[in-house]
């Protein structure tokens, strides 16, 4: 008799990883011993890790889905960018009217446009695309993955001999990675563009005089780094949502839970990666 | 009123006749064991089935029946004990050799499993779109239609699986199984939940794709006349282990409680 228990865990002949326990849970109850918690998390940890290979395995190797991942930017992308410029658009008016009235307190009006541009490209562009995106795209990668899953759909397809990790998970993360870049740099210009707005309505300014002022001691150290940093954003909203949506159980119940573990992690692992990044770019781009 | 053993119905076709070489089994199950948790679903349970022959697997709720057809295709990993398909054990196996065991194996979903967003024929020509790229999108179509038309279901290509009943989902969830040309057919719940007309078209609709594609299957029902009608050989499971294995008439001489309890209230 051969036990089987660990194959799995060595990447051979993996079924998709099931939940031993909803993470959120575990989070938000507390078993009798004060380290439950802590284990579930690295068993959480643990088994996206183990999702992670697997769909980088699959990535890699032909055949390629480049249909699936056509949809995939059509959908993440394309349908995203209304609202990531709305998000976008709106906080460059907050930042712009609180800026004007901070700086005047100060005296330095005059660096209303560069503060507003700096502000924008490094921090608020890019973390408000990564929210907003975690938000629309997690809750709906999540919830229709484990909509397939409680259906069987993800079962049939593997029984049909096809790689749900390449089929369905590569795809949606790899489409996340390449969109989160543009999708930043649509809400930078909304968001600049709408700061613009605000202060011109207030004072006379125009275009030109802001975008001279505002990017003068900017450079691509400056713009770059910032924007292809929602590149891991996307990673993490992509595959966090992928893997609480392909492991969900419990039908309609379960379902609403892939999706909001999916907006919940995801937005918290976003906001986490994104201390780290400001961190290393601090010192990699000074 | 006639009782289930007097009704007279159609047999299934013997393997032997169906020209396969019932030797070498195409299914051997030895020893298997699953729990989920605590809960123990499958206890050493080993069966086989021969090449054309067409197993039923029958038992209470829960005594894991669709487990095992799930172990089978290699979607749930078994704690010990061995599936082997044509001699080859497939729990070893890479992903790329258990996709091509999977091939050779078409698996009935009891609700179907459609992809909800695709139509009657694209969840048809899936498993071709992957796996025969060869094949033109010409010869793509005319193979899905020529198997909606095995099961019945020609006049519904353009139509969304939810705008179908749910008899008619099994049936292009049949064909859709059958796409790679199968060897190996796992019918799980084929006449789960639908009517009792419906369920005899699935009945007979199954004993014609024996008769053409002459495929070893193991079917798990509680349709006791399911069962009788599209088996060769009849299992029963009770607590993770087969009670008894034989022929309807075996059954029905069994001296086992369970087996007559279980007879007797079918």
């Amino acid at each position: 008799m051969i036990n089987r228990k660990f194959r799995t865990v060595a990447g051979i002949d993996p079924p998709l990883l099931e939940p031993r326990t909803s993470l959120m849970s575990s989070m938000s109850s507390v078993g009798s011993s004060p380290l439950g918690p802590i284990s579930r998390f690295l068993e959480w940890f643990g088994d996206l890790g183990i999702f992670f290979w697997r769909v980088v395995c699959a990535a890699v190797t032909p055949p390629f889905e480049f249909r699936e991942l056509f949809r995939q930017l059509d959908e993440i992308g394309s349908m995203s960018l209304p609202l990531v410029a709305l998000a976008g658009a709106a906080t460059g008016v907050v930042l712009s009217l609180e800026a004007r009235y901070s700086l005047t307190r100060f005296g330095a009006k005059s660096l209303l446009p560069a503060a507003l541009v700096f502000s924008v490209i490094h921090e608020t562009g890019p973390i408000i695309t990564g929210l907003v995106v975690s938000g629309r795209v997690g809750a709906g990668i999540g919830a229709e993955l484990a909509s397939m899953k409680v259906t069987e759909q993800i079962d049939a397809i593997e029984a049909s001999a096809v790689s749900p990790y390449r089929l369905l998970a590569a795809p949606r993360i790899l489409a996340c990675i390449l969109v989160l870049p543009l999708l930043t740099l649509a809400a930078d210009a909304s968001g600049l563009l709408m700061g613009w707005v605000a202060q011109a309505l207030v004072e006379p300014l125009s275009l030109h005089q802001f975008v001279n002022a505002g990017f003068k001691g900017a450079g691509f150290n400056d713009f770059l780094p910032p924007t292809f940093k929602t590149m891991a954003f996307g990673l993490i909203i992509g595959l966090i949502a992928c893997f609480q949506g392909m492991r969900t159980r419990g039908g309609a119940a379960g379902v609403g839970r892939a999706a909001t573990s999916s907006v919940v992690l995801s937005s918290l692992f976003v906001i986490l990666a994104d201390v780290v990044l400001v961190k290393l770019i601090l010192i990699f781009f000074p | 009123m006639d009782t289930i053993d007097q009704i007279p119905i159609p047999t299934a076709i013997e393997p032997e006749k169906a020209g396969k070489d019932s030797s070498a089994p195409a299914i051997a199950v030895d020893n298997l064991h699953k729990s989920f948790g605590s809960q123990k679903v499958l206890n050493g349970i080993s069966l086989t089935v021969k090449p054309g022959e067409t197993l039923a697997v029958l038992g209470r709720s829960g005594t894991g029946k669709s487990v095992l057809l799930r172990l089978t295709i290699g979607l749930e990993q078994p704690d010990s004990g061995s599936i082997r398909i044509h001699g080859q054990d497939i729990a070893g196996l890479g992903l790329d050799q258990l996709g091509d065991i999977r091939m050779k194996m078409g698996f009935l979903f009891q609700h179907a499993a459609l992809y909800d967003s695709l139509n009657v024929a694209e969840n048809v020509a899936f498993p071709l779109q992957h796996h025969r790229r060869e094949m033109s999108k010409s010869q793509q179509d005319d193979r899905v239609r020529q198997l909606l038309a095995e099961v019945g279901m020609e006049g519904h290509l353009d139509k969304m699986p939810s705008d179908i009943s749910g008899g008619m989902q099994k049936r292009v969830g049949l064909a859709r199984a059958l796409a790679l040309q199968p060897d190996i057919l796992l019918l799980d719940e084929p006449t789960a939940g639908l009517d009792p007309i419906s369920s005899g078209e699935i009945d007979d609709l199954v004993l014609k794709l024996q008769a053409e594609h002459h495929m070893a299957s193991i079917v798990v029902t509680h349709d006791l006349h399911s069962a009788r009608t599209i088996a060769n050989r009849l299992a029963l499971l009770n607590e993770g282990n087969v009670v008894i294995e034989g022929s309807f008439e075996e059954l029905q001489k069994s001296d086992i409680e369970f087996v007559r309890e279980f007879l007797g209230h079918s």
